[in-house]
This record gives C-alpha cells, sequence and structure tokens, in this order.
C-alpha cells in the first residue's frame, strides 16, 4: 500500500481502493503496522447495470491516532466472494452475516453465514436493487377474515 | 392449527451441542429481552458454556425504505431507530446529509443540537438504567428514574410536538426554535433530575444484593472490547477512556468541558456507574450550553435544503416553487459518499450515505452500536451464570430498533 | 279431523334470563377490572407502555397494571410495537397459549396497520394474524390514548357476554 494509493477525501477521511485479491493483506496492514484496531462496519453498495456490480466498503478506527479509513473493493454479480475477516475481528461475523442476508455476498472463511436480520426460509437478497420493496413472504398463513364468523373476542 | 410453524432461526446448537448440557431457549418475546432479542444458550446445570444470540425479528427494512424516499422523508423513519434517545439519530443523520451537501450549521443551531443531543443522551441512560434495576428487582429505582424520563418527555413534547419520536432535526437546521419559557423549566428539571439520582445513589451504590449481583458479573477486557467492536459505555467501563465527543470533537463539544467517565474491570457494577457518572456530566454540559447559546436563524439560509418562509411561499413564485420541489422530488444532494459518526448513548451511531446526485438516496446504511455489541454480548454472558444473563444483557442495553433497522 | 300438534320451542324462563343477565354483569364487572396483561413489547411503543405503566399515568387504578410474563397466566395479549414476518410465528404461537377468555390490543399504528413500515419485513396488522379487540393508534401512542383504550375495551369486556359453558370448554 504505497501512499499515492491512499487517497484523502475532502472531509479528512482516507479511503483505499483495492482487488478483492489484496484484501487480507492490507487489512494485516492495516492492523498490526497503522494500529487500525476498531473495525467498524461492512457493507455493500449495488450498483445494478454496472461491472463489477457490488462494491464492498469496510471502515476501520485507530483509537490510539483517532483517524478512520475507509477501504473498498468491488466483486462481480456472478460470483461475489470475497475474504472474510474474522481472523483479525471478532466483529466482523455478525456484519458479515449482515452484509451476506442483505446483499448475498458470500464471505470465504466466514463459516457461520446463518439469516441474522431475515429469517430461514427467506428467498432473496432484500437490499439488491432488484428486490421489490413489497415482496413479502410471510411465513404464518393469514387468516381468512370472509370464513371467520366473529372476528372480535371469542368470549362474546 | 394444523400446520407446523417453520421455525424462523437455526440455532448452532444442533449439531455441536456436547454431552451433559441443556439447550434452553430465551426469548423472543420475554420481558427481560428488551424486546426482540433471543438466546439461545447451552446450560451445564446453572453455568452458561455457549450463548447464542438471535436478532431480526424487528428488522423493519429501514434500509429499503432509504431507497424509496426522499431524504427530508427519511427523519421519521430514523428517529426510530435508537428510540430512547430520538434526538441524536436525526442529528447524526442530518450532519452526514449536511455534510454531503457541503452545508455549515448555523452557530445557534450546532449549540441547540449539542444541548439536545446530551438531554437525549440523559433519557437513554434513565431507561437504560431504569429497566436494568426493574429486572434485578429494584422497582423503587424504575419507578424514580422514569419519574424524570417522563418530565424530559413532556417538555420535549412542547418543543417538538412528540414524546418519543420527535422528528424535529431538519437538513440544515431544525425544525423551529425554542418556545418562550422552555430553558427556565429545562432548569427546574435539571434540579429534579438531581434530587431523585441522588435516591438511587443512595439506595443502589452500597447495596449489598446489587453488588453480589453486578459486581464481576459480564466482565471484559480492553482488548476484547475492541476486537469484537465495543464502543460507548461499554468500552468506557472496560477502562478505555475512547469517546468521539473528545477523540473527534463534532457539533459544539470542543468549546465544552465535560470528563469522559471509565470503569476499572467492565463488569456490570461499572457499566451501571459509567451511565449513571455520564448523565451527571451531559446535566454539567446542558447548564454551559445553557449560558453559552447564541442568539440568531436556526436554519441555515441555503435554497437547496432550508424550505422557505410560508408566508413567501404563499406570495412568491420563486419561493413556491422552491418549497414544491423540495417537498415533491426532494434536497438535491450532491453525487458521492459520507461516512459520519456520532457519540450516541450506546456507542459510535454512524450513517454512511451512497447519493447519485437525486433527492432520493441511492443508499443508506446505518452503523449501529447494538448490532455490533450483540456480536459480542456472548463474551459477556459466557462462562457465568443463567441468572446473570439478566443483568448482563440490561447493562449492554441492545435497542431493537437500532440493532434489527 | 286431527289435531295437529304444534310443537314450542322450551324458551329459557324470564327469570333464567334475569339470573343470566345480572351473572353476565358481575363476571363482567370483574373481569373488567382484573385485567392482566402479557406486554409482547417490540419496538419504540415500549417507551410508551413503560410511562402508562408507572407514574403519572398509572394503569394500576384501572386494575391493568400487574403483567403476567406467563400468557398462560395473562388475559390481555397487548402487542406493543412492530411484529415482523420474522415474528409472526411468535405472536401466534403466544396468542394461542393463552386462555379464554382473553383479548388482544393493538398498540400503536404498527400493530393495527403496519405504520409506515410498508415492505418486505413487516406485517401490516397484527389482525393478519390474530383477532384484535381493540386497536390503539398513535405513533407512539400517547398515554392518554392508551387509557382511554383501555377504559374502551373495558366497557366492551363488561357488556360482552361471560358464558360458563362455551364451545371449546
Amino acid at each position: 500500500m504505497a501512499p499515492d494509493e491512499l487517497n484523502v477525501l475532502k472531509d479528512g477521511m482516507r479511503m483505499l481502493v483495492i482487488e478483492p485479491a489484496g484484501l487480507l493483506g492490507t487489512v494485516q496492514r492495516l492492523k498490526s503496522e497503522f494500529q487500525f484496531d476498531l473495525f467498524l462496519d461492512v457493507t455493500a453498495v449495488d450498483w445494478l447495470g454496472k461491472s463489477p456490480r457490488f462494491e464492498l466498503v469496510y471502515h476501520f478506527y485507530s483509537t490510539a491516532h483517532r483517524v478512520r479509513v475507509r477501504l473498498k473493493t468491488r466483486v462481480p454479480e456472478d460470483d461475489p466472494t470475497v475474504d472474510s475477516l474474522v481472523s483479525f475481528y471478532g466483529s466482523a461475523r455478525f456484519m458479515e452475516r449482515e452484509c451476506h442476508d442483505m446483499y448475498g455476498i458470500v464471505f470465504r472463511g466466514n463459516d457461520d453465514l446463518r439469516a441474522i436480520l431475515l429469517y430461514e426460509g427467506f428467498v432473496g437478497h432484500p437490499l439488491r436493487k432488484d428486490y421489490p420493496k413489497d415482496q413479502e413472504q410471510p411465513i404464518v398463513p393469514y387468516r381468512d377474515l370472509a370464513a371467520e364468523a366473529d372476528v372480535g373476542s371469542k368470549a362474546a | 392449527m394444523e400446520a407446523k410453524l417453520r421455525n424462523p432461526v437455526r440455532s448452532i446448537f444442533e449439531q455441536t451441542r456436547r454431552e451433559g448440557t441443556v439447550v434452553v431457549n430465551i426469548g423472543p418475546s420475554h420481558p427481560a429481552t428488551h424486546g426482540t432479542i433471543q438466546i439461545i444458550a447451552e446450560l451445564e446445570g446453572e453455568k452458561v458454556v455457549r450463548a447464542d444470540a438471535h436478532c431480526g425479528y424487528l428488522h423493519r427494512g429501514f434500509e429499503k425504505e432509504c431507497e424509496a424516499h426522499t431524504w427530508h422523508n427519511l427523519i421519521p423513519y430514523v428517529d426510530r431507530l435508537n428510540y430512547c434517545s430520538g434526538l441524536i439519530n436525526n442529528f447524526a443523520y442530518c450532519e452526514a446529509v449536511e455534510k454531503l451537501m457541503g452545508i455549515e450549521l448555523t452557530p445557534r443551531c450546532r449549540y441547540l443540537r449539542t444541548l439536545l443531543s446530551e438531554y437525549s443522551r440523559i433519557a437513554d441512560h434513565l431507561t437504560c438504567v431504569a429497566a436494568s434495576l426493574m429486572e434485578i428487582g429494584a422497582m423503587t429505582g424504575f419507578l424514580y428514574l422514569v419519574m424524570i424520563r417522563d418530565f424530559i418527555y413532556e417538555h420535549l413534547a412542547d418543543l417538538t410536538g412528540a414524546r418519543v419520536t420527535y422528528t424535529y432535526g431538519r437538513i440544515g437546521g431544525l425544525a423551529r426554535d425554542l418556545p418562550a419559557g422552555w430553558l427556565a423549566r429545562l432548569d427546574e428539571i435539571l434540579d429534579q433530575y438531581e434530587i431523585f439520582v441522588g435516591r438511587i445513589h443512595s439506595l443502589m451504590d452500597r447495596n449489598r444484593i446489587f453488588i453480589d449481583r453486578t459486581r464481576d458479573v459480564g466482565v471484559i477486557s480492553t482488548a476484547d472490547a475492541i476486537d469484537w467492536g465495543f464502543t460507548g459505555p461499554i468500552l468506557r467501563s472496560t477502562g478505555a477512556p475512547r469517546d468521539l465527543r473528545k477523540d473527534t470533537p463534532y457539533l459544539a463539544y470542543a468549546e465544552l468541558d465535560f470528563e469522559v467517565p471509565v470503569g476499572i474491570k467492565g463488569d456490570n457494577y461499572d457499566r451501571y456507574y459509567v451511565r449513571m457518572r455520564e448523565m451527571d456530566e451531559s446535566v454539567h454540559m446542558i447548564r454551559q450550553l445553557m449560558d453559552l447559546l447564541p442568539d440568531g436563524p436556526i436554519n441555515v439560509d441555503d435554497h437547496r435544503c432550508t424550505l422557505p418562509e410560508k408566508r413567501l411561499v404563499y406570495s412568491e413564485i420563486e419561493s413556491l416553487i422552491n418549497h414544491f420541489k423540495l417537498i415533491m422530488e426532494g434536497p438535491q444532494v450532491p453525487a458521492g459518499e459520507m461516512y459520519s459518526a456520532h457519540e450516541a448513548a450506546n456507542g459510535e451511531l454512524g450513517f454512511y450515505i451512497v447519493s447519485t446526485g437525486e433527492g432520493v438516496p441511492y443508499k443508506v446504511h446505518v452503523r449501529s452500536p447494538s448490532f455490533v455489541h450483540l456480536g459480542g454480548a456472548h463474551r459477556l454472558m459466557e462462562g457465568f451464570q443463567l441468572a446473570d444473563i439478566v443483568p448482563t444483557f440490561g447493562s449492554v442495553n441492545i435497542i431493537g430498533g437500532e440493532c434489527d433497522r | 279431523m286431527r289435531a295437529r300438534v304444534i310443537r314450542i320451542q322450551s324458551a329459557p324462563s324470564a327469570a333464567f334470563e334475569y339470573i343470566s343477565t345480572k351473572k353476565d354483569e358481575l363476571v363482567g364487572w370483574a373481569r373488567k377490572f382484573s385485567i392482566f396483561p402479557y406486554p409482547f413489547v417490540t419496538a419504540c411503543c415500549a417507551m410508551e407502555f413503560m410511562a402508562v405503566s408507572s407514574t403519572p399515568y398509572d394503569t394500576d387504578r384501572f386494575g391493568a397494571a400487574l403483567p403476567r410474563f406467563s400468557p398462560r397466566q395473562s388475559d390481555l395479549l397487548m402487542v406493543v410495537g412492530t411484529v415482523t414476518h420474522k415474528q409472526a410465528p411468535v405472536l401466534l404461537k403466544v396468542y394461542e397459549q393463552m386462555c379464554e377468555p382473553k383479548w388482544v390490543m393493538a398498540f400503536g399504528v404498527c400493530a393495527t396497520s403496519g405504520g409506515f413500515y410498508r415492505n418486505y419485513g413487516t406485517v401490516q396488522g397484527i389482525d393478519k394474524i390474530i383477532p384484535v379487540d381493540i386497536y390503539v393508534p398513535g405513533c407512539p401512542p400517547r398515554p392518554e390514548t392508551v387509557i382511554d383504550g383501555i377504559m374502551k375495551l373495558q366497557d366492551k369486556i363488561a357488556g360482552s357476554r361471560h358464558p360458563i359453558i362455551t364451545k371449546d370448554f
């Protein structure tokens, strides 16, 4: 990670854009050399229509130096796989689960990618741009109000 | 019910359970799990060997709603994230959008936002401590603290119109200015607060039962806490004086004189005490801000985001068009991305927004402290008793709306 | 000419009607002032639920303050806050575990109709899953609104019939 690859944005945030293959090496250097000990967040942006489609965005914070850094990488739609950071940070486990739930990004190395915000049996990844907002997938079948005679307290 | 309902979660204990242990399900409809968290615990006798926390029972699709509403219309949704301290969410979100638009707030707005953030922080800590005390049996403590919280709610209802979910922040300022007599009433409430909190201190601090239930329970070290992503009062209770208001000051915090309370061991007692002391520091900050509050306009004079005055809207065509475009299309935020974090009552509350130049966001992501804390909550519960899950969980203060969004 | 026998249905006597009406009034009075709520708390409405249960609004005046945290021991299911699709089976299970007579209060607009969350995750009103007796609107409702809702529910309980033998028993 040479100094010229590091962008400093106008709000003071440092940003790095890398290839997915270099993720583990970069995070290793960020954690050990530059003391970015607090892993803040991982999320994805769905650029539907562009290729590669998903842009993964990581944020780290250094408690000693009080700076933040943003790390971005892109993965394609047909193979949205990237390495997992669970070996570096414990907090990565839950956050990668959420990113997988919402976008379908597969984190190689995180063996616990169960549904966290959604439920077992939910088909699809809701935050993708091609998932319609109102498409509900109910687990409990809705009541048939026409069939029920009295809608109210059964004691009545 | 003829058809068996599908289980919405899958526990990790299905394959990996050990001999001689019992798997117990706590939640998600449980009085002590703050609404909607489910903890599946593997017990050996009374000791928790492993704990698996599940959230998502309150996933209301906030981030998907964000892509269908204008930047202004999202402010009510943002309120309902950490609903105990609604104003902090408002201001953190508005600041992210303002930074992306390049707007600088007026001085009065900055100080007023700081004052209201601290006021909301007091309400949040009151709720957390009150609920924790009720869960371990100290009902009197709950009633005292909720009394003060009710004064705060009524007072904020005078200002914003609502008791719990305020929708008071606006991009570029606030909804309206302070009504007459508001600051005088604030002074009264702060005095009442000190009386009531004094009673809580006298009931709890040296109470043998309270100390036995909370000292050395739910212990975590600083290194572990940072590894598992803890921020806010939990990290401070381990001894690390990390506070975004001091480390990377925003709003008017750089001009205030306040301390950052830290704990010694990182156990439940320390978290309770750190929250009590933080409330005192907030009161101290509010008193300073009441003196420092300058006069002037509340909203920045920028037609890109501030709604024009109603009398101009009804008389001038330019204001009418401006108003119309702001409401129907939303403020045009330049293309780009921004991450902006505030020190919320639970820790670092960050908003990551992506804009493509329109009045509707392309993406809004909330870095919620409760979600990350839930990921590390099992570290606080493993190795302790089943009955310790309740005070530990109460001291972590997982707010369902913020955790699941 | 053959006599036609007209069978008259045996009508309950006036005295029986009077006694059962008085019994219903007595049982209704007892039931309405001894409500044991099960607070099925999920979201922001919990803040107002805590406020209405404690001073100065106090549901204890109505006999409705003592929450029973087991559905088997309670009779009013207060669904406080948003119910999502993931939470829906839990709600149904809790409702079915309650014994008769039971009532359901939809506390807040999210429980009434889904609130302003119209997306893949939220159930658009709990009456799609369980029958509801009283809807208390508000986001969140002020404590006075909740008390008004409890009083209307009490009127409903007082005015309804309380048969000793029902089709389930």
